[in-house]
């Protein structure tokens, strides 16, 4: 490898066109696992194709680079994928941008360069072109010594336009892990089926592979055999085909619950400090979903005083949130509410007002447009459960994440002396008051943990969907008809009540359309509440009304 | 009693009278141009751009001297995004200012509502968003894309691209619900097998797309190479594209082509799962010529912040506004139907460095540009029509609206002339097939 360190670009041009005669000769040497040299085989010619104007000349490039097996070859492929490799067009440099551009080829060393060159432009691919370079990276991959990125790798190359066979073979000798081994059996069966020249045997051989081997990628080309003129391939297809569909339903089922779940733990998240507020204090606070948008705004604000590190920005916002929100609720009660307790519609309207006057402010004083918040890498990607059903990680901690705050709410409420007192007030104020119970403080305390709890579920509802001005008024009907649905002063009622609608919800919308979905739900909860006035969850004993 | 209220009437008319007289000689010095665009309630963050684009243009005219040697002058007022105020300002605009033209509306129902007013007070109306179609008024000159302008070109992109399936999701409102029959129709007669086109509605500021994109997902997933077609509305479109990133729907795997993603959409949001997807517009900021360049730069200087973008609507507005311009130069007077008569066949220089050029069915030739979303929101053209596209009013591939043309000029002077029955059909049947 040549190393050229911090020398200026210009004399590492000049070094470069004098080693460019060797390039051309070491060209011929690109197949194989990369030997010594093969950092040098990156060519002018491939140089010049990859940056022409002609989308056949880049593709022949790409292919070109395909077959280097130089790990600089790697890098400039990841580079065109991700858009990360500009090109300065009169020297033919290439840089990587990473924070700032680092010159990439000719080969360097050196940090990153304070000001981009004049001439750098982004070296641009399109969709076909990223569809190939997946391609030709995932090949790369299969050699790669972490079975994670193997398994990634096989498993993107099932169904990939040119697919290299000859390294398919290669790595099935090798290969020792199950789950790769698998999905080369796959890429190579559909391979056959696909093929015109291979003989009836192998296909039905390729068939008998891709009914162990549960393949959606290959209906399309299954369904082609399934009326085939030899009888016994048409046969064999059909019968792949009833199993595949079995499978796909069953896989469809799961899916279906996985999303009603994290749908429902979304309904259950927003309406846990809703069942605080409304549920245990009687107050109807439309203000609720603003008190998200707070906690939305939270992590952008984190994000942006920490715009490299996104997580930290994010798991930070959790108790900020929960303390923003908490001290604006504690402030709403104490000013709004605090004077027109056991009049609810007037605590509607004031708090409808003042959800009108949070969001204009934050209209105002932000933007009315929707601010970037960005998710984390723990956050986005797939955890694959088995080879063919996957779900989001994001999701699954939403999910949990819901799990632990209503957890941690039903403690504080059962297990300190802050619940025992907000129980006693709700239940019986006047007795409350007798025994010692400070019960004008009680209520600015519970008001201020629901709002909390809601700024906690802004912070999650950020990674999902628009953080702006209306983030709040898109759920606050849904959390009270959870909390409604569920038993008001419940707060396991919350709990199963959102999970109940979510998944119900989610059942509904392949057969009816999101639209009527919703509907549907609705009308279900209006019934459901006509003849369980108290919900599903009765609040039951003694309670006193206020 | 009766002789004090007498001699307040008179001061009163005497101080109207010579508030009016001093208007009067005002109007006489200045042509009046009405801006007629949403400044608050929903569509206030797309329409408030439009609102400054024009006064800038206005500005500049002024600075050239105005038009016939007078100044613009600049009335605005603001519809607030509710349909009926937009009918009520657009009758104000015409019947109390006088403006010789108005620009103005966003969302075709908006246009729908302030088209009778024109029609009634024989006003003129420049529309610049790209529309559905099926609709051609004299009163009103479109600036934007027909659905030839920019549906159609996109499904034959994709069509190119290998794509063999079609997904069709939309806001449950009348421009997806006409774009999608239009789409449906050509992909049919393209020879896309009719299972191969599934179509999904959702209502309004969709957050939860985890259903449909596993369906997607699982549609595309078969062997049979999937696109996906967005007429998704402003704010449902992030939790999509969201949702698309974190089920592992690459855009090379599945490209999704959308017809209201630009660049004013994009800022402000976080553009990496959005990278590879595709938009058709006829404009893109990252067009590198020398007129966008001095565009973009005089629209930040005006706006007074550098990391403000330019779009597609703007650019129709642009052409809107110089084509009136020089119409009002040719006719010699503002009047409407002289300038109406004098604008068809006009031509001025497109941002794109084009010709747009404004046919007898009052719409515009466009070039096509289908770009992709790269992550810092901009677009990275990756095809485009070789010359302008014309604008067609009434789409051919619609069994209602197939013989139907628009043409106003004489001798047919007529929105939706039927070329079969060499009739015109007239103002009732227009509401009709405009369904």
């Amino acid at each position: 490898m040549v190393f050229l360190g911090r020398l200026s670009i210009a004399s590492s041009l000049a070094l470069a066109l004098l080693t460019m005669a060797l390039m051309t000769l070491t060209w011929s040497a690109r197949l194989g696992a990369g030997d010594a040299n093969s950092d040098e085989v990156f060519s002018a010619a491939v140089v010049k194709s990859l940056i022409s104007s002609k989308v056949g000349d880049r593709d022949l490039a790409i292919a070109e680079l395909g077959r280097d097996s130089s790990p600089l070859a790697g890098q400039i492929l990841a580079g065109l994928l991700k858009g990360r490799l500009y090109v300065d067009r009169q020297s033919g440099a290439f840089y990587w941008e990473e924070a700032g551009l680092k010159l990439l080829w000719p080969l360097a060393d050196g940090p990153a360069l304070e000001a981009a060159p004049t001439n750098a432009r982004k070296v641009a691919v399109n969709n076909r072109q990223r569809e190939l370079i997946e391609g030709l990276l995932s090949l790369r991959a299969l050699f790669d010594a972490d079975v994670k990125n193997r398994r990634v790798a096989s498993g993107a190359l099932i169904g990939a336009p040119n697919v290299d066979w000859a390294v398919i073979n290669e790595r099935l000798a090798v290969e020792t892990d199950e789950r790769v081994l698998d999905n080369l059996k796959v890429v190579q069966a559909l391979g056959s089926l696909r093929d015109p020249q291979a003989s009836a045997a192998s296909k039905l051989a390729a068939l008998t592979e891709l009914e162990r081997l549960y393949a959606p990628a290959a209906q399309e080309d299954i369904k082609a055999l399934a009326i085939d003129s030899n009888l016994e391939l048409a046969k064999a297809a059909q019968r792949t085909l009833r199993l595949m569909d079995a499978r796909a339903q069953r896989l469809a089922l799961a899916e279906t619950v996985f999303f009603g779940l994290s749908l429902g733990s979304v309904l259950v998240l927003i309406a846990i400090g809703l069942a605080i507020t409304f549920g245990v204090m009687g107050v109807i606070n439309m203000a609720h979903g603003e008190m998200a948008m707070l906690g939305a705004y939270t992590v952008w604000a984190l994000q942006s005083v920490w715009p490299g590190q996104p997580g930290l920005a994010l798991i930070l916002a959790l108790p900020t949130a929960f303390l923003v929100s908490g001290m604006v609720g504690a402030s709403i009660e104490l000013t709004v509410i605090k004077p027109l307790y056991q009049r609810p519609l007037e605590t509607l309207l004031a708090t409808f007002g003042l959800s009108l006057i949070l969001q204009q402010a934050a209209r105002k004083g932000i933007s009315s447009m929707n601010v970037a918040v960005s998710s984390p890498d723990f956050m986005s990607g797939q955890w694959a459960i088995t080879n063919n059903f996957s779900v989001t990680q994001g999701r699954v901690i939403i999910i949990v994440f819901c799990l632990l705050v209503f957890a941690a709410v039903s403690l504080i409420l059962r297990k300190t002396r802050l619940g025992l007192e907000i129980r006693a007030v709700t239940q019986n104020r006047a007795m409350a008051r007798a025994l010692g119970a400070p019960a004008s403080r009680v209520d600015t305390l519970t008001f201020a943990l629901g709002s909390g709890v809601a700024g906690v579920s802004g912070v999650a509802l950020s990674q999902l969907t628009n953080v702006g001005p209306n983030l709040g008024q898109d759920y606050i009907v849904d959390s009270f008809m959870v909390v409604v649905f569920g038993g008001v002063g419940n707060l396991w009622g919350a709990l199963v009540g959102g999970l109940i609608i979510g998944v119900a919800n989610k059942f509904l919308e392949p057969v009816n359309g999101a639209m009527l979905a919703k509907i549907t739900i609705m009308v279900g909860v209006i019934l459901f509440i006509q003849r369980h006035p108290k919900g599903l969850f009765p609040q039951r004993g003694r309670v006193a009304s206020f | 009693m009766f002789f004090s209220l007498g001699r307040k009437a008179i001061i009163a008319l005497a101080v109207i009278t010579i508030f009016i007289g001093s208007r009067l000689a005002l109007a006489q010095e200045t042509i009046k141009v009405g801006i007629l665009h949403s400044l608050s309630g929903t569509m206030a963050i797309s329409e408030t751009t439009l609102k400054d684009s024009v006064l800038m243009l206005i500005d500049e005219q002024n600075k050239k001297g105005g038009a016939l040697g007078k100044k613009l002058e600049a009335v605005v007022v603001d519809p607030a995004s509710d349909w009926p105020m937009f009918a009520e300002k657009a009758r104000d605009l015409l019947a109390k200012e006088k403006v010789a033209v108005v620009f103005g509306c966003w969302t075709s129902v908006s246009r729908k509502s302030v088209l009778p007013v024109f029609e009634e007070l024989n006003g003129l109306l420049f529309y610049p968003v790209q529309y559905e179609g099926q609709e051609s008024s004299k009163n009103v000159i479109y600036t934007g894309a027909a659905p030839n302008q920019q549906a159609i070109p996109a499904v034959d992109y994709l069509l190119g691209e290998g794509s063999k399936r079609f997904v069709l999701v939309g806001t449950d409102y009348v421009f997806p619900r006409t774009a999608n029959k239009i789409v449906e129709a050509y992909l049919l007669k393209k020879g896309v097998a009719q299972e191969d086109i599934i179509t999904y509605y959702t209502p309004f500021s969709h957050s939860d797309w985890q259903s449909i994109v596993a369906d997607i997902k699982r549609i595309g997933g078969t062997g049979r190479k999937t696109a996906v077609i967005s007429t998704i509305n402003g704010d449902a479109n992030v939790p999509f594209y969201k949702e698309l990133a974190a089920q592992d729907i690459s855009a090379s795997a599945i490209p999704v082509m959308a017809f209201s993603v630009g660049e004013e959409e994009l800022s402000g949001v976080d553009a990496k799962p959005l990278v590879g997807h595709l938009a058709a517009w006829n404009y893109f900021q990252s067009v590198d010529n020398p007129a966008n360049a001095e565009f973009i730069k005089k629209w930040k200087a005006f706006i007074k912040d550098p990391k403000r973008v330019t779009n597609d609507p703007m650019e129709a507005t642009y052409l809107g506004f110089n084509l009136w311009v020089k119409a009002v130069e040719k006719a010699k007077t503002t009047d409407v139907d002289a300038v109406l008569k004098a604008i068809v066949g006009l031509e001025t220089p497109n941002l794109t460095g084009g010709v747009a050029k404004l046919l007898p069915n009052h719409h515009l030739t466009k070039p096509v540009l289908i770009g992709e979303i790269e992550e810092n929101g901009q677009f990275q053209v990756v095809w485009e029509t070789e010359s302008e596209t014309p604008g067609d009013a009434w789409s051919d591939y619609l069994p209602e609206s197939v013989d139907l043309i628009a043409d106003w000029t004489a001798p047919i002077n007529c929105g939706n002339y039927n070329g079969k029955t060499q009739k015109c059909l007239g103002a009732e049947k227009k509401a009709e097939t405009a369904k």
